[in-house]
């Protein structure tokens, strides 16, 4: 009942957001994300730290089908529900100073797409998870599109059709493994999905692993299928980024757990090298873009490329560090690039521009500011005592541990995320003050009660990662037995 | 059964009516009479009946399709608003009445037992909407577009009849029931080897039958017919017709020739392969919105024929809820091309074009917020009426016992991947693209049934259930 609450407010509050009129929506909205935030809370206090899936519920959704609205809590689906109860009020606070015209549909859509994220991530039947996994595009696309900027029109097409291309292959391993189950009912929950993909030889897995990879490796994105992520990242309004890059990029790491490995082991033995070259690819391919780039906003979106590409790695590696190392990675990197994003934009709402050749001297005028700004950024490059470190580490140690080389490439990531993420702090808060960084006014207070939260969160997740490891890895050394 | 004769009596009653001064009292009197109809429908519900010296037969499958027919054209009449917009030229009494004339013919396409009544119902169909096709009369492109569909349709029609007489032929029988028994004698008699003479008739009726729902490559008069007649009767022919045709396929393969499905599976998986490449990948050149649907409704019959194919029991439901699915999602996008195309018309011409629906989202939220939700369901995409009904042919299609139907699956699902591309760019015309700033108004009758369709399709979309049961 609680799980259903959980995805039941959001729609609801985003309904209520719909009848308000101007100003009101903003109100009625972040009341409502804090009430969910609270129930998640409440959710992550009463969570067994063991490996069954708790608060379920379970109804006929199509009956003549076998198919139940099915959902439940695991270790593993706790990390995201909790990432997504956290991250949707501060990034509906961070709109605050915004005005968006028909405000309203605005708030509604991120609530929606709140709902839909929830239900991917508790579902526990294949087909309400696809349910929620292409529902949860329509709001983001909306959003990206109609409040985005100048291109956006191009650049949000080119995303919706690029990830439902992939999931509808999804779809067809779905389909497939569906039809598998036995008896004249078939059935679809994830008990029976995995009963019956045990008895799947390595090639009929093979097709599956493809179908599922193409799905998975354009959501989050991996190298190669990455091409639309910079662009929409760009030109999506700021609380749409921080959607797809904080949280939505989630739903392409949080399959690669609950599918490919327990439904492809042994595919994943054959071809899961190849898998992580790709991320390790992505890993070094987006760090040295991120280098070059001039835009912060641009900068940001290829290091979060980077850093899912390096959570894939360690997904793949298939072992108990890579895999936890990759949950702590999601909630650690959805609130380094909330924060980073939203400070971005309080960067361009002040000076009009995020080109770190025309900032610069921003630190003179603004100490609030930098602490955040640096507290963050060290987040992000995986200093010890932040989150970041906590993430990585043990994702190294299960890439090494899988393979020596690619552990050893993928350590890359320190070093050069140490280097775009310093140069964009230098190049933007330090040096000299440039004509439009005159003057910059300090953090407001609706603007520090985003930042402090988040940046307290960096450091509370660096000292005391336990409180969020204890509790996913039962669920994840479940998993684990069942790939063996 | 009762409706087919209620229809024709109203269809005449109303011919009647077009004499009254009063012109206003046809269309509430039509939606009426359809009601009726649809009520009278449900008399012989879960009785197994034959009539009229076993020409017609009833069973739960033949009442759910004309169930679907029938709430179709309750939508189209809904939003044909009175044809009232031009009292020159305009006879509302006799579109009334040959639309339900030819609602007959279309149950009776989907109820025949002899194949004499297939092709007296799929002629009263095709001649009526001969006629309503070319019911513009002042406009040219209306004109073409009757006489291409008149020329070609009778053409078509005689192939069927011709593969009629063949089966006759070779089996002996009109009656599908009795064709099937003599089929499996030969199937017995033979080990699978059918004269010529079945096979050429078998192909020739499908031939003839598949030229109605416009599945390439009998589909080449589809799109100037969709365009040139008045979107109205386009909405009528893309739903309507295209559901009475293929519930007739599907009852005549499934009734009398499932033991040859090895002579018509094959080719008619590669019509469906054809039909979807060419329905969709034309779709994405098009400029004209009208036009664009009307290569839409060539890709849905593509989707709608895989379930054909597939032998599977739950295949009945899979087709009647993707026809369901599909006309209300395809009266609703119709519906609002009717309203904008007339608002924004161009040198006395409808504009139907994608810009004509720029800035739709300003002018008329409402309007915008049911092409947005009707494109999706013709989309597929989740939450809407339609992402079940082509997960449903997807699980059928998969439990076919041929390889190739695998490999069908996937271009399906790929060329579903085009359709997003296609039915995106009214959503981006309406939504993000500025127009001029005139506000379109619509009529409370023609509001409800929209508001009634949109949520339909969301309801499938999210609760499949509720319909799929009663199926």
């Amino acid at each position: 009942m609680l799980t259903i609450s959980l995805i039941l407010l959001p729609i609801i509050a985003g309904l209520l957001t719909l009848t308000t009129k101007g100003e009101n929506a903003k109100t009625i909205a972040s009341i409502f994300a804090f009430a969910e935030m609270i129930l998640g809370a409440y959710v992550y206090y009463s969570f067994m730290p063991n490996a069954t899936s708790q608060f379920a519920a379970s109804y006929d959704w199509i009956h003549s089908a076998g198919i139940k609205f099915s959902v439940g809590i695991d270790g593993i689906s706790l990390i995201l529900v909790c990432l997504t109860t956290l991250m949707v009020p501060f990034i509906i606070l961070s709109t605050f100073k915004n005005n968006y015209k028909n405000a309203p549909t605005f708030y509604a859509l991120i609530l929606f797409m709140q709902a839909a994220l929830i239900g991917v991530f508790t579902a526990r039947d294949i087909f309400l998870f696809y349910f929620f996994f292409e529902v949860a595009l329509i709001p983001v696309y909306f959003i990206a599109a109609i409040w985005g900027g100048e291109n956006r029109i191009k650049v949000t097409f080119k995303f919706f059709i690029y990830t439902i291309f992939g999931s509808l292959f999804m779809l067809l391993a779905l389909v497939y493994l569906y039809m598998q189950t036995a008896g004249i009912a078939h059935k679809s929950d994830f008990e029976s999905i995995y009963a019956v993909a045990k008895t799947l030889d390595i090639t009929q897995q093979s097709y599956l692993f493809g179908a599922f990879f193409i799905a998975f490796a354009i959501k989050m994105p991996l190298f190669p299928f990455h091409t639309w992520q910079p662009d929409t990242y760009v030109e999506s309004p700021t609380a749409g980024t921080m959607l797809l890059s904080g949280i939505m990029l989630k739903m392409g790491t949080y399959g690669l757990i609950r599918f490919i490995l327990p439904i492809t082991p042994l595919a994943v033995d054959k071809y899961g090298m190849i898998a992580v070259i790709l991320s390790v690819i992505g890993i070094v391919y987006g760090s040295i873009i991120a280098i070059q780039q001039k835009d912060m906003k641009r900068l940001i979106a290829y290091s979060s490329f980077a850093h899912v590409g390096l959570m894939a790695a360690g997904i793949f590696s298939g072992n108990i560090d890579g895999i936890q190392g990759a949950l702590i990675q999601m909630l650690a990197h959805g609130i380094n690039v909330v924060g980073l994003f939203f400070i971005v934009e309080i960067i361009q709402q002040r000076t009009n521009s995020r080109e770190l050749a025309r900032l610069g001297g921003i630190t003179q005028t603004t100490p609030n500011l930098t602490v955040y700004f640096v507290i963050l950024m060290l987040g992000s490059v995986a200093m010890p005592l932040t989150n970041g470190f906590v993430g990585e580490f043990l994702l190294l140690k299960g890439v090494y541990q899988y393979n020596a080389w690619a552990g050893a490439i993928a350590g890359l990531t320190i070093i050069l995320g140490a280097v775009y993420m310093l140069r964009m702090v230098q190049k933007s808060m330090f040096g000299i003050t440039s004509k439009i960084t005159d003057g910059f006014a300090d953090l407001t207070l609706s603007e520090k009660v985003v930042l402090f939260p988040l940046s307290f969160m960096v450091i509370w997740l660096g000292i005391a990662p336990n409180m969020f490891l204890k509790l996913t890895e039962p669920a994840v050394s479940q998993l684990l037995s069942i790939v063996k | 059964m009762n409706a087919i004769i209620a229809l024709s009596l109203f269809g005449i009653s109303s011919l009647f009516l077009g004499f009254l001064n009063n012109r206003k009292i046809l269309l509430p009197a039509t939606l009426i009479f359809i009601l009726i109809a649809l009520g009278l429908n449900f008399t012989d519900w879960n009785h197994e009946y034959l009539w009229f010296n076993s020409m017609l037969r009833t069973n739960n499958l033949s009442i759910n399709f004309t169930t679907v027919i029938l709430i179709s054209t309750l939508f189209v009449v809904a939003i044909s608003r009175g044809f009232g917009n031009d009292e020159e030229h305009s006879h509302p009494a006799e579109y009334y009445a040959i639309l339900m004339f030819s609602v007959v013919g279309a149950i009776m396409m989907v109820t025949y037992e002899n194949l004499i009544m297939l092709f007296v119902g799929l002629e009263i169909l095709s001649v009526s909407m001969y006629v309503l096709t070319g019911s513009d009369k002042r406009n040219l492109r209306s004109n073409e577009a009757a006489l291409k569909y008149f020329l070609m349709g009778s053409f078509a029609t005689g192939i069927l009849l011709f593969g009629v007489a063949l089966v006759y032929g070779a089996t002996g029988s009109f009656d599908i029931h009795g064709i099937a028994l003599a089929v499996k004698d030969a199937k017995s008699q033979m080990g699978g080897m059918y004269g010529p003479i079945l096979t050429a008739g078998v192909i020739m009726m499908l031939a003839g039958l598949l030229f109605k729902i416009s599945a390439a490559p009998f589909h080449f008069w589809t799109p100037d017919v969709y365009d040139g007649a008045p979107s109205l009767f386009t909405a009528f022919m893309s739903t309507v017709v295209k559901t009475a045709g293929v519930a007739a396929t599907y009852r005549l393969l499934s009734t009398a020739f499932p033991d040859m499905y090895g002579t018509w599976g094959n080719p008619m998986i590669y019509i469906t392969a054809i039909t979807l490449i060419i329905g969709n990948l034309t779709a994405v050149y098009q400029q004209s919105f009208k036009r664009m649907l009307a290569y839409s409704s060539i890709s849905h019959a593509g989707y709608l024929l895989i379930t054909v194919l597939a032998k599977r029991p739950e295949t009945n439901s899979s087709i009647l809820f993707y026809s369901l699915a599909y006309s209300i999602a395809t009266i609703s996008a119709f519906a609002v091309l009717i309203v904008v195309s007339e608002a924004k018309s161009k040198a006395g011409k409808p504009d139907e074009s994608f810009d004509a629906l720029n800035g739709l989202s300003k002018n008329n939220p409402f309007l915008a917020f049911v092409l947005a939700v009707s494109m999706l369901s013709l989309a597929g995409i989740p939450l809407t009426a339609g992402f079940f009904g082509k997960f449903f042919i997807f699980t059928d299609a998969f439990s076919s016992p041929f390889i190739v139907f695998k490999s069908l699956l996937v271009l399906a699902v790929l060329m579903s991947a085009v359709g997003i591309y296609y039915y995106f760019k009214p959503i981006i015309a309406a939504y993000m693209r500025n127009g001029d700033t005139e506000k379109i108004e619509i009529s409370p009758i023609f509001k409800y049934t929209l508001i009634l369709t949109t949520i339909l399709t969301i309801l499938l979309g999210i609760a499949p259930d509720l319909v799929k049961k009663l199926f």
